[in-house]
């Protein structure tokens, strides 16, 4: 990727809030609920460039040490592990195992939805 | 004329001579109006004066579109396109009625034909039905206290319809559902080991869900009541309908995503597990193991997922892509992580 700026992270933010303040307001009824929409989906690719790599490194590496290898590539190593799943080959360490899908869940929904997490579910209501 | 003028007009011709033969010569139509959501079928909107008392009702019908030389094909069906055919909802509707469940009354049916796709005419109920509405508009303060025992209420009728004039519905138990979701899953060629996780849990776990069987209304939630002062209106939206477990119909309308956003209340966003049992047990004389309806939450939490999971690649490779989808595709997320967290 070329150095120059604006980034895309930058550029990104510049396409979001020109039609956040600018567009925005001059919509009504479904094409401003479409452009809501729109700049929801910018602002998830604004936190994944911000934070992406990073969660991808500690989720290969939580992946490669419930797996037992040294794979890199983290599509094939969810492959793998949904594949277990589907076999019923959860393995010993079930705990390890939900630990780590509720985190990878968990970054998943900072990145698409982070309102979301902010008021977690009562379990004991449920 | 332009393709966006036909549609209107041969409809409203349609209607008036369908309307004629229905309520007798002088019946006519009046403010005819497409409404917007329900995105695989079409609703309209119009009233029909007769004797000069307006009567307002509601067109469904599988959607269609004009070709050129204005004739009609139906519609490209993609994945999302699942349910019952329109016959056979308007006489579930009516069972329903028949049964005590608030639902909107079938005025008449629209046959398959060269003008027009298959669809029902029902009576248009006044009230709220978008949920965001219901659960902050003053006006159903009321309303709110008795919903959760009236939605129980009505889904213990709906549950006690006899299935054996629907032999076209599905049967699906859990363990059918689950094996379709893990196909659904192979289908979109993409890991959710959070999804697979959760299969494997309901798999193991499917004892919980109970074992009868009964006509469900699948679609059980906020966004497909009305309400009005009174409480619960009606019933909307028997697309999704099948002979599976009535249990599922009670935890579909607790899933999260079902509250908008007021959390901490269990049954979609309005009442009480218990007041939902209450109103169930009056109906049935049953009373549901409130364990049974966890299931059903985690079951439904994850079934919303796998809708959002099909959404995404609708977006992707369907013949419809839009943003919608491919943004409520990445909700997937949310359910996932709901499913976890309700996994013990």
């Amino acid at each position: 990727m070329p150095n120059d700026r604006p980034s895309p992270k930058e550029l990104l933010e510049a396409v979001r809030d020109h039609l956040q303040n600018h567009v925005g307001p001059e919509l009504k009824g479904q094409a401003a609920f479409h452009l809501r929409v729109a700049v929801n989906a910018i602002a998830i690719v604004e936190r994944t460039l911000e934070d992406g790599a990073t969660l991808n490194d500690s989720e290969t590496a939580r992946l490669q040490s419930l797996l037992g290898t040294n794979e890199t590539d983290l599509d094939q190593l969810n492959r793998a592990l949904a594949v277990k799943l589907r076999e019923g080959a959860i393995g010993e360490d079930r705990q390890a195992l939900l630990n780590h899908l509720r985190q990878t869940a968990e970054e998943k929904l900072g990145l698409s939805n982070p309102n979301y997490l902010k008021r977690p579910l009562d379990k004991s209501k449920g | 004329m332009t393709q966006d003028k036909n549609p209107y007009t041969e409809l409203e011709r349609l209607l008036a001579e369908r309307v004629a033969a229905q309520y007798g010569r002088g019946a006519t139509i009046a403010n005819l109006t497409r409404l917007s959501g329900g995105a695989s079928r079409e609703t309209w909107s119009f009233d029909v004066l007769w004797n000069g008392v307006p009567l307002p009702l509601i067109l469904k019908r599988d959607p269609i579109k004009y070709e050129a030389d204005g004739t009609i094909a139906i519609d490209a069906k993609d994945d999302l396109s699942i349910g019952v055919d329109r016959l056979t909802e308007g006489r579930l509707i009516e069972a329903a009625h028949a049964a005590g469940v608030p639902v909107p009354e079938i005025a008449f049916y629209l046959e398959e034909s060269s003008l027009t796709s298959a669809g029902f005419v029902m009576q248009r109920l006044e009230g709220e039905v978008l949920g965001r509405r219901v659960l902050r508009d003053e006006c159903l303060a009321g309303a709110r206290t008795k919903l959760a025992f009236q939605c129980g209420e009505a889904a213990g009728r709906l549950h006690g319809v006899s299935p054996s004039g629907f032999r076209t519905l599905e049967r699906m138990t859990v363990l059918d559902q689950i094996s379709h979701y893990r196909s659904q899953l192979d289908a979109v060629d993409h890991p959710y080991p959070g999804f697979e996780y959760g299969l494997r849990w309901l798999e193991e776990n499917a004892e919980q869900a109970g074992d009868n069987m009964s006509i469900v209304h699948g679609d059980f939630r906020l966004g497909n009541l009305v309400v009005d002062e009174s409480g619960l209106r009606g019933v909307l939206d028997f697309e999704l309908a099948h002979l599976g477990n009535p249990i599922s119909d009670l935890g579909w309308i607790c899933v999260r995503s079902w509250r908008y956003g007021q959390i901490d209340k269990t049954v979609g966003g309005f009442g009480e597990l218990e007041e939902l049992l209450d109103g169930y047990e009056a109906a049935t004389g049953t009373r549901v193991a409130e364990e049974a309806v966890k299931y059903w939450e985690i079951f439904g939490a994850l079934r919303w997922g796998m809708m959002c999971i099909n959404m995404a690649f609708s977006h992707l490779s369907g013949p419809h892509p839009s943003l919608e989808k491919a943004v409520i595709g990445r909700r997937s997320a949310e359910t996932e992580y709901d499913l976890l967290t309700l996994i013990n």
